[in-house]
This record gives C-alpha cells, structure tokens and sequence, in this order.
C-alpha cells in the first residue's frame, strides 16, 4: 500500500481533473497526477515524465534511469506484481 | 534473485560495511550495549530483512522496527467500526488489500465478507470514488489509513466528490502523522534509540524541516533514507559518522526523491481536508496526542465517522500479545510468547503479523533464513 511504482506518464485523459494514462511496467492506467504538475506550464509539459505512483496517484517526479533501476528491483521481489494484481483486483471490484 | 545476489555479493555494500564497522570501533560501544536505530517506516522493516541487512553490519548496531506499517498499528475497534459500517444495508465497503486480514475483535474485513458483507479491494481512493458514481442508489465508503505517503490520495479524492458532489461517497478517516508518533516514541520512558532512519516516502510529501526538532531538542541525529538496500546501508553510515562527529543533524540520504520543501502540491490537499485529532488510539502503543487526523467540517458530508453510526469501542490486545514491547523495541518479535505458535502470517493475532511490513510477518518469513555471505572482512 505504501509502496511506491515507477510509471511513465503518456496521455493527458482529463485535464480538469489531472487525469493522466501512465504505463506501469506495460500495464495503462489512469492515474491523478495533481503532485506533479508544474502550475507554471500546460498540463500536457508533463507527458513523458517518469513519476512514482502511490495508490492511484503521482507523488514525485524521478529520473528514468532511476526509474528502470527501481522497477528491476521490485520486479525481482515480485512486488510489481503484486501492484499489477491489485490494479486488476480493483478493476473487478468496480465491474461487479 | 539476481540483484539480491548481486547486492550480497557485491563491493559496494562489503564496503560500505567495512566502513561502519570501523567506526564502530572507534566509538569503542559496549556489544552488550549496542546502538540502536529506528527505523521508522514499514518499507525500511521489509528491505531490512527481504536482504539480510543486519548481518551486514557488526554486532554493536541494532535496527530497532518501529511503528511505520499503518495496518500494523490500527486497534481492534477501527476493525470493528468498518465491519458496523459494512453491515449497514446498502452499503459497499471498500479498502486496500492490506487491511483485509487485520483482527477485530470478533473478525477481520475479509472474514466479514465471507459472511456476506459488500467489502471490495480496491487499489486507489479514486476507484472507490468511481464505484460511488457507478452506484448512486448505495452510499460507497472508502477506508482512509497510513501516514503522510497515502494522506494526499485520500484528501484529494474528497476534494474529487465535492468539486462533482458525489454524495453517496465517504471516508473513514484513520489517516496517523509521523512527527507526533516519533515525538511519543522520543518520550517514553522504555526507549533507548541513538539515531532515526527517515521515512523516506513520507519526507517525500512532508520534506525534511519537520524533523529538525529532533535534532535540536532530543539530541539525535535522522538520516532520511531511500528503500534500496544501499540506500540503507548507506544511511546508518551517515548515522554512525554523525555520532562519531558528535553533530546531531537532519540529513537526507535520500536526496533524488525527497526535497527539503516536500511536495506543494499534496501538502494543501492535506491542508485543506484535515485537521489534527487531540488523540488517537494506536495498537500497541495506546494513545498518542494529535496523532491521528480527521476531516475538516467543510467537508464534513464525506465524513463516514458523521455519516454512521459507530461503535467506537476500546478494545485491548489480547493479553498474551507483546505488540507494543515489539514496536517499541523492548522485546525482538521472537521473544513474544506467541510468535510462531498461535500468532502466524495465516492466524495473525497482532496486526505485526499481517503486513510483510510487519515486524513479526518479515521476522517470520526472512528473519530464520540463514543466508550466506562472503567475506566482510570484518
Ligand atoms: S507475534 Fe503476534 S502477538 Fe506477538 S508481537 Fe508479533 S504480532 Fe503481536
């Protein structure tokens, strides 16, 4: 829950509402990205940007070769997985 | 495992090893006496055991797991007031996957569910916000909990339902904040410590002045510190130096994620939905002053705590159970009397058996491993 992920933010959904897709280890998902906004630029400035994701949420820019390094890591301790299976967990709850 | 294998075999931890164990010597510490450092936030507990870390650092120094896994610490009556809230007719009950299996006093979420209840994992207060839109004819409360790492998700989600006027979604608000807890831990009377490791996620959101009366007013020195077993090596590094400096600062490790400022942005979300509780009831550790927030009464129609009527009751650990000696550091998780007999990962009777966050379930499943290390040199 308090683990962190690294993803790439890669579309603009909702700009009103900060809703970005990012890609988390190949899976999309729609994800909010209010933290991680600069108010100085256009939302769409942030398209590209690697980011980690809290619960649904980015939290804090980081670098992409942090990021690949990171997500080696947790790949390995099966906690990647473990977030990817909580995404789809989610999905079936809100199709039930 | 191919990293893991790489880290214990590797130069850089052997030497960054070398390097405190030389330290150690020069500040000359009695191993019955060892040092010891807290490190305050669940995500530490887990690298510190998924690697081994202790046996890569001499015996005078000793982690002490403190209270940084949120379902860790969530007393049997919060269990039993989101099990009242999800009995409640039309109602869909929704929550992290980690608070599933906590012990109430008569049953867990997930057993609760079995029996029929509408409780769904989700993996973001924003899914839960979505449920609520997908079903206007039931109220969809989502079950808040964690430190200053999750705060924002939870305080932005309810910002989310008043901009849209969502009225059939709630929280329950059990959100606890580090800077009180590590205040508590500082004053009690049993604790010993001679130095914090940093949460570093939640001084990603917070940024690193907060700590700084620790520092200043108890004489101790913090290192904020990344979650990479380098990173944690390297952090009681800078802890140990400190000590052998005889300086007492705020440092931060953890430099490429944690700005001194914290994040803006997640910090007037938390501004604006919250506010401090004058206590809150933690497990294990009893109450703690304003450790624990609450939604702010703009928002109040999101408030579940307003919404339902709820028990609330206090409920004590059961008496065999040495939680609070374990997250204070008194006892090491395996001189509790249960631990392993009828306290396990599958029948959790403390919280600390839940998470692999925990200090007990990571003791339980990495603590006995032995596992072979070259040669440190020591
Ligand atoms: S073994 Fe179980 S009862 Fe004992 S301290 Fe750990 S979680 Fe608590």
């Amino acid at each position: 829950m308090c683990l962190g992920i690294p993803g790439q933010i890669i579309k603009i959904t909702d700009p009103e509402r900060q809703l970005a897709t990012v890609e988390v280890s190949g899976v999309k998902r729609e994800i909010n990205i209010a933290c991680v906004v600069d108010p100085e630029q256009p939302i769409e400035h942030c398209i590209g940007y690697w980011v980690l994701v809290h619960v649904g949420f980015a939290m804090s820019r980081i670098d992409e070769e942090e990021a690949a390094k990171t997500l080696a890591i947790l790949k390995e301790l099966g906690e990647v997985q473990e977030v990817l299976h909580e995404m789809q967990e989610s999905n079936k709850s809100l199709s039930q | 495992m191919k990293y893991v294998d790489e880290f214990r075999n590797g130069q850089q931890a052997q030497e960054i090893a070398k390097k405190i164990a030389q330290l150690v010597e020069e500040l000359g510490i009695d191993k019955k006496k060892p040092l010891q450092f807290m490190e305050v936030c669940g995500g530490h507990t887990h690298s510190i055991f998924r690697y081994g870390l202790a046996q890569f650092l001499p015996d005078e120094i000793e982690f002490i797991h403190g209270p940084g896994c949120p379902v860790c610490v969530l007393p049997m009556g919060v269990i039993d007031d989101c099990i009242a809230i999800a009995e409640k007719p039309n109602v869909i009950f929704t929550t992290f996957g980690d608070a599933m299996r906590v012990p109430g006093s008569q049953k867990s979420l997930l057993q609760a569910k079995a029996e029929g209840c509408d409780i769904r994992m989700v993996y973001s207060p924003l899914d839960a916000l979505t449920l609520a839109k997908k079903n206007p004819d039931k109220e969809v409360v989502f079950f808040g909990l964690g430190f200053e790492t999750t705060m924002p998700s939870t305080a932005l989600t309810v910002q989310q339902a008043a901009k849209e006027q969502v009225n059939n979604f709630s929280l329950f608000c059990n959100h606890i904040t580090i800077i009180p807890t590590i205040k508590a831990m500082l004053d009690s009377p049993d604790m010993r410590l001679d130095g914090f490791l940093g949460p570093g996620h939640v001084s990603m959101i917070i940024g690193t002045r907060p700590y700084e009366f620790i520092a200043r007013d108890y004489q101790r020195p913090l290192v904020n510190a990344g979650f990479e077993p380098l990173d944690i090596l390297q952090s009681v590094y800078m802890l140990v130096k400190q000590l052998v400096d005889k300086r007492c600062e705020v440092e931060n490790q953890y430099k490429r994620l944690v700005p001194k400022e914290g994040n803006r942005a997640a910090l007037q979300a938390i501004a604006d939905v919250y506010e401090l509780r004058e206590f809150f009831e933690w497990r294990g550790l009893g109450s703690i002053d304003h450790s624990g927030v609450r939604i702010q009464p703009k928002y109040k129609q999101y408030d579940a705590e307003l919404k339902f009527d709820l028990p609330k009751q206090k409920i004590a650990d059961p008496d065999a159970a040495q939680c609070g000696e374990v997250v204070t550091g008194v006892i090491k998780p395996e001189q509790c009397k249960l631990f392993g007999k009828s306290c396990t990962p599958e029948t959790p009777i403390g919280a600390l058996m839940v998470s692999t966050e925990g200090a007990c379930a990571a003791h339980y499943h990495y603590g006995r491993v032995e596992i072979p290390l070259a040669n440190l040199g020591k």
